[in-house]
């Protein structure tokens, strides 16, 4: 995940898009139109694209790609600049560990093993982010919670509901509940997550098992929003899950 | 010619090693029915229709049955004796059942024989539904024809079946020659098909009738306009895959997403349940000619792309004889399997080219379907679109029939129509760029390309050889497939799993049986 740290920030000039020279501004955007093509239509391209703040516009592609309806690509430059120091994140604290430094940490600071529980809640059958973290195998040459000796993972699956996963890890005294909300529409994965911390607040759960949140739409700010311990978003390795549940759970 | 080589007698071995196990889970299939399959019975009859609440009337007179300990005798001997006691038609005789305040006694009155006489000209004329679908269909394509192998697939999943028509559209314009309409999340749980037009779903829009309606005609008239045969699909997999093919017969489908296993594998959906099933949407769909696509390149997701691809191989042996086991011929029978293979892998496009190549020449006559990468994609759209481009290049030179185009945005979002022109575009391109590649490049047969094909056969065969000696249900029950475990009487839809009784008829399926 893109972690932005503090260091970040100490470049204290505003920050604009890189092109081809320091602060030229340039990015490009591509867009439909709901417009056929026409010397028309490209103008109206190169106004919208101006109203993004853009600058110099040049609209490099003009296709029709449906009835009606054109494909744009635009360059420009862009005027704006963002202040890195004026910014504020919550971003997830602590270090990615090395899988030695894990292994030694729960062995030295617990004694026993951390037991996790991970699903795919509600209607959501996509297991792939679930299974990266939790499974053996991992992903992309990171191995998964399974192949730790510091962990009992639990993987149960598919479209699970959410009373079923408390009642699951209430059975086994978890330690940690990892949820995965892959498909979505409407901000359905929002109410499902928060529902969650509900019935885990409900059943007494909430302080004592450390509650995770993971997704290409999830970010950490957001699983603070929504009453998570951390939030694990696109291109999270299963290290990163990993360091931060022996960490957290360790400190407790 | 681009060729691996192929040990012809193991792969005779392994086809008669899957019919072996077909042939075992046949015996169970044939004893058993399912309120599925007779669900479909009662809509191929003539029964349609829900009640207030959205619950069909086939299902509330399945249900009523099934409670009653009498689906045993197969839902058609009612609707028989019905008619013979004086209902007017088959819509008539399910009301009479469904809501009247008296169960039909079975034991009293008129015999299996009887009832099934009385449904002689209801049974002739859902075979005559199914055939006036086909036919029209066999005479749109002869006329307008298809587009050049591979035929490009694309997807729409807006959750309104009037914006996927839209969608449908869009896509037709951009080149695609196959329009498939993603079905809402979770759907193959839901025990019932809901009823009328949907506008609102989650992750897909809900496969109705009159939502295959809607999407036909829209495609009829892309079809027209660009006077290219446009393909539609929908899915007939979960529990109630069986009502699903005679919906899509009828409504004039090309294809299905239909898979012998899928469904036990992924949805956890009981086996009995799931093996009976595909057989009744099987016959219906060998009927109507509908191009079936089976699910294995699901495998790859869970499962490794390097280390299991020969489960692959051994799964689409086993989709092929279950298939044929129903009836459909090996023209209808798209077998599935994908480019899944991690990129970062040194050479893991040599892997791919080996796999899909020697998928070809073992299913020669069968009009393969070849999916995209979706696991290794992230957010980054640019290096997307050339793992794309590498896919697009493996399926022009290795000759699939069917490719679904990978899109940039996987991973991100459903496909905006921006997204799919672009992966239309691109296919086109490198389809035309490369068009006889396979034909004038031959490997090296001693090189890793051929070696891999070698170990894939192999090791299938391996594995085949293995499932026919412990049986289909144990295999499953071990995790062989997709490193998935699933039991015989565990998941969902077992309680609607009935043995038949010695009197169970259904004459619309002996009829689809006997082809006659």
């Amino acid at each position: 995940m893109i972690r932005a740290s503090s260091s970040d920030a100490q470049a204290s000039a505003p920050l604009r898009a890189y092109g081809d020279r320091r602060n030229d501004g340039m990015v490009q955007m591509s867009f439909v139109l709901e417009i056929a093509p026409s010397v028309r239509a490209k103008e109206a391209a190169r106004q919208f694209a101006e109203l993004h703040g853009l600058s110099e516009v040049l609209i490099t592609t003009m296709e029709p790609c449906a009835d009606g309806l054109t494909y744009f690509v635009a360059y420009g430059h862009s005027r704006h600049a963002v202040d890195p120091a004026a910014i504020h994140v919550p971003e997830v604290a602590t270090e990615v560990l090395s899988r030695d430094a894990i292994e030694a940490l729960v062995k030295e600071r617990l004694g026993r093993k951390i037991v996790v529980v991970g699903a795919c809640t509600g209607s959501d059958a996509h297991t792939v982010g679930i299974d990266a973290i939790l499974n053996y195998k991992g992903f992309a040459g990171d191995k998964g919670l399974e192949s730790y000796k510091a962990f009992e993972a639990y993987n149960l699956g598919a479209q699970v509901e959410n009373d079923q996963l408390i009642e699951r890890a209430r059975a086994l005294n978890a330690d940690v509940i990892l949820v995965s909300q892959i498909i979505t529409q409407r901000n359905c994965h929002k109410e499902n997550a928060r529902a969650l911390i509900d019935l885990a607040s409900a059943h007494g759960l909430r302080d004592r098992v450390v509650m995770l949140l993971g997704g290409p739409r999830i970010d950490h700010k957001l699983a603070l929003e929504l009453g998570f311990d951390a939030g694990f978003g696109q291109g999270t390795k299963p290290s990163d899950v990993a360091s931060f549940i022996a960490t957290t759970v360790c400190a407790r | 010619m681009l060729t691996v080589p192929m040990d012809a007698a193991k792969v005779a071995d392994c086809r008669s090693l899957a019919a072996s196990v077909a042939r075992d889970v046949q015996t169970y299939v044939d004893a058993h029915t399912s309120v599925g399959v007779e669900r479909t019975t009662l809509r191929a009859l003539g029964v349609e229709g829900a009640d207030d609440q959205g619950a069909p009337l086939v299902n509330l007179l399945v249900d009523r049955y099934a409670a009653a300990g009498l689906l045993d005798r197969g839902i058609a001997t009612f609707i028989g004796r019905s008619l013979l006691a004086g209902a007017a038609d088959a819509q008539d005789a399910a009301e009479r059942l469904a809501f009247g305040p008296a169960l039909d006694d079975p034991s009293q009155g008129p015999g299996a024989p009887e009832a099934r006489q009385a449904l002689e000209s209801l049974t002739q004329r859902a075979i005559e539904r199914i055939d006036q679908a086909r036919d029209t269909r066999e005479r749109t394509k002869a006329r307008l024809q298809a587009g050049p192998a591979p035929l490009k697939y694309v997807i729409v999943a807006t959750g309104n079946i009037f914006d996927d028509a839209l969608q449908a559209k869009a896509a037709a314009f951009a080149g695609a020659d196959i329009v498939a309409v993603i079905r809402a999340t979770a759907q193959s749980l839901l025990d019932y098909v809901p009823h009328g037009a949907t506008t609102e779903g989650y992750g897909g829009t809900f496969a109705t009738q009159e939502n295959f309606r809607i999407i036909r005609q829209a495609t009829d008239e892309a079809s027209e306009k660009h006077q290219r045969y446009i393909f539609q699909t929908n899915y007939s997999s979960g529990l109630c895959m069986s009502e699903i093919a005679w919906m899509g017969a009828v409504e004039r489908l090309d294809m299905l997403l239909n898979d012998a296993m899928y469904g036990i594998l992924f949805r956890d959906i009981n086996p009995c349940r799931n093996f009976i099933d595909q057989y009744a949407a099987r016959r219906i769909i060998a009927r109507s000619k509908i191009i079936i696509n089976t699910g294995e390149d699901n495998y790859l997701t869970t499962a490794d792309a390097v280390e299991k691809a020969h489960t692959v191989l051994a799964s689409q042996f086993l989709n092929e004889a279950f298939a044929k086991t129903a009836g459909v011929q090996e023209a209808y029978i798209g077998l599935g399997h994908a480019y899944e293979i991690d990129p970062s892998i040194e050479n893991s496009f040599l892997l791919e080219l080996a796999q899909a190549q020697l998928i070809r020449q073992v299913f020669p006559d069968h009009p393969i379907k070849w999916m995209p990468p979706t696991k290794f994609k992230t957010g980054d759209i640019f290096q997307s679109h050339v793992h794309d481009a590498m896919f697009n290049l493996v399926g022009i030179t290795t000759h699939q029939s069917i490719e679904l185009l990978g899109m940039f945005s996987e991973a991100i979002h459903n496909p905006m129509v921006m997204d799919r022109y672009l992966s239309l575009k691109s296919a086109r391109y490198v389809f035309s760029t490369a068009r006889a590649l396979g034909d004038e490049i031959s490997i090296r047969p001693d090189g890793l390309i051929a070696q891999r094909a070698v170990d894939v056969l192999n090791q299938a065969h391996e594995l085949l050889a293995q499932v026919a000696s412990e049986g289909m249900w144990k295999a499953i029950e071990r995790g062989a497939f997709a490193d998935v475990k699933r039991s015989t009487t565990g998941g969902k839809g077992y309680k609607g799993v009935f043995q038949k009784h010695a009197n169970y008829i259904n004459p619309w399926m002996t009829a689809l049986e006997g082809g006659s």
